[in-house]
């Protein structure tokens, strides 16, 4: 970050408003490339597509909640706790608990990635790369997805949009995971219906 | 000072793209089709996020022996697979690299 141009204060800031860790480490890459404003909060707009439809798709378990718990969810809404709050309320979405559940996560995940940044931040390069501690992210995104894979239609959709992402792994501004995600859905609504067979 | 308003303009889109569907009232329906996709999302998205970093070498597609991410990430999606632990997975996929990494 510092090497970027940018001051700790600045990336503390970034961390707790922004808190989107993947847009973050594109916006400091073009920051420190010295891209024009515009194209920076273009590139961190579309690396967080996904956003979107996490908010589409988590919007049916909170049918009813007030505004301001609703704000409290979008606010928290990473990749973490959704994949968390889905693992748990997906096949059963009228149990009761649904908001302090999600909160529940959220908060323990909010202070241990502000916690993370700022240690980040005052450690700098000085954790040893030969500890490879940049496959844990990866893995993380192993733990979250595999146990979503329920029935064939998710191994469908995964798979596809898995072996997308590799192949358009090539695009600018992340585009492939924007990508890899739309060619992953279609299939997985095409496979539903030439399969005839119902979601789970 | 543009670097502040760079933070706040990405603050502000993240928060509308997070917010966006959230707060549609709640007798507002969505179509059938974009109801039926939302339910590939996180099986899709999730997904794309770890692929390229198991099966890519400095940008290149790698199916090698020598390519010990990728051994590693099988050890873990069996480990995420069987067990379902967060941490497990992690903690694993983390030796299983090392383990790799010396091996070949």
């Amino acid at each position: 970050m510092a090497a970027a141009g940018i001051s700790p204060l600045e990336a503390m800031a970034m961390s707790v408003l922004v808190y989107a860790g993947a847009a973050m480490l594109a916006a400091v890459q073009l920051i420190a490339e010295g891209a024009p404003a515009m194209v920076i909060v273009v590139a961190a707009f579309v690396v967080n597509l996904r956003l979107f439809m996490y908010s589409a798709s988590i919007r049916p378990y909170f049918a009813g909640e007030s505004l301001a718990r609703r704000l409290i969810v979008s606010y928290n809404l990473v990749d973490n706790p959704y994949a968390l709050f889905l693992q748990r309320f997906g096949t059963r979405p009228d149990a009761p608990g649904k908001f302090e559940y999600f909160a529940g996560i959220a908060v323990p995940v909010w202070i241990c990635w502000q916690a993370t940044v700022a240690a980040g931040l005052l450690l700098g390069n000085q954790l040893p790369a030969a500890w490879k501690l940049d496959f844990a992210a990866p893995l993380a995104f192993i733990a979250m997805s595999i146990p979503l894979l329920r029935d064939r239609l998710m191994v469908i959709a995964a798979v596809s949009a898995g072996l997308t992402a590799v192949l358009a792994h090539g695009l600018p501004l992340r585009l492939g995971l924007a990508l890899a995600a739309m060619v992953g859905i279609a299939a997985g609504v095409l496979a539903e219906r030439f399969l005839k067979a119902e979601p789970k | 000072m543009t670097v502040w308003l760079i933070i706040l303009c990405m603050s502000a889109a993240t928060f509308a793209q997070r917010a966006s569907f959230l707060l549609l009232p709640d007798h507002v329906r969505l179509p059938t089709l974009l109801r039926r996709a939302l339910h590939y999302v996180p099986a899709a998205v999730l997904t794309a996020i770890w692929t390229p970093e198991l099966l890519l070498q400095k940008g290149v597609l790698s199916l090698a022996l020598g390519n010990e991410r990728l051994l590693a990430g099988i050890v873990a999606i069996a480990v995420a697979w069987r067990f379902g632990a967060t941490f497990a997975t992690i903690a694993i996929g983390l030796l299983a690299l090392h383990v790799f990494d010396r091996l070949f």
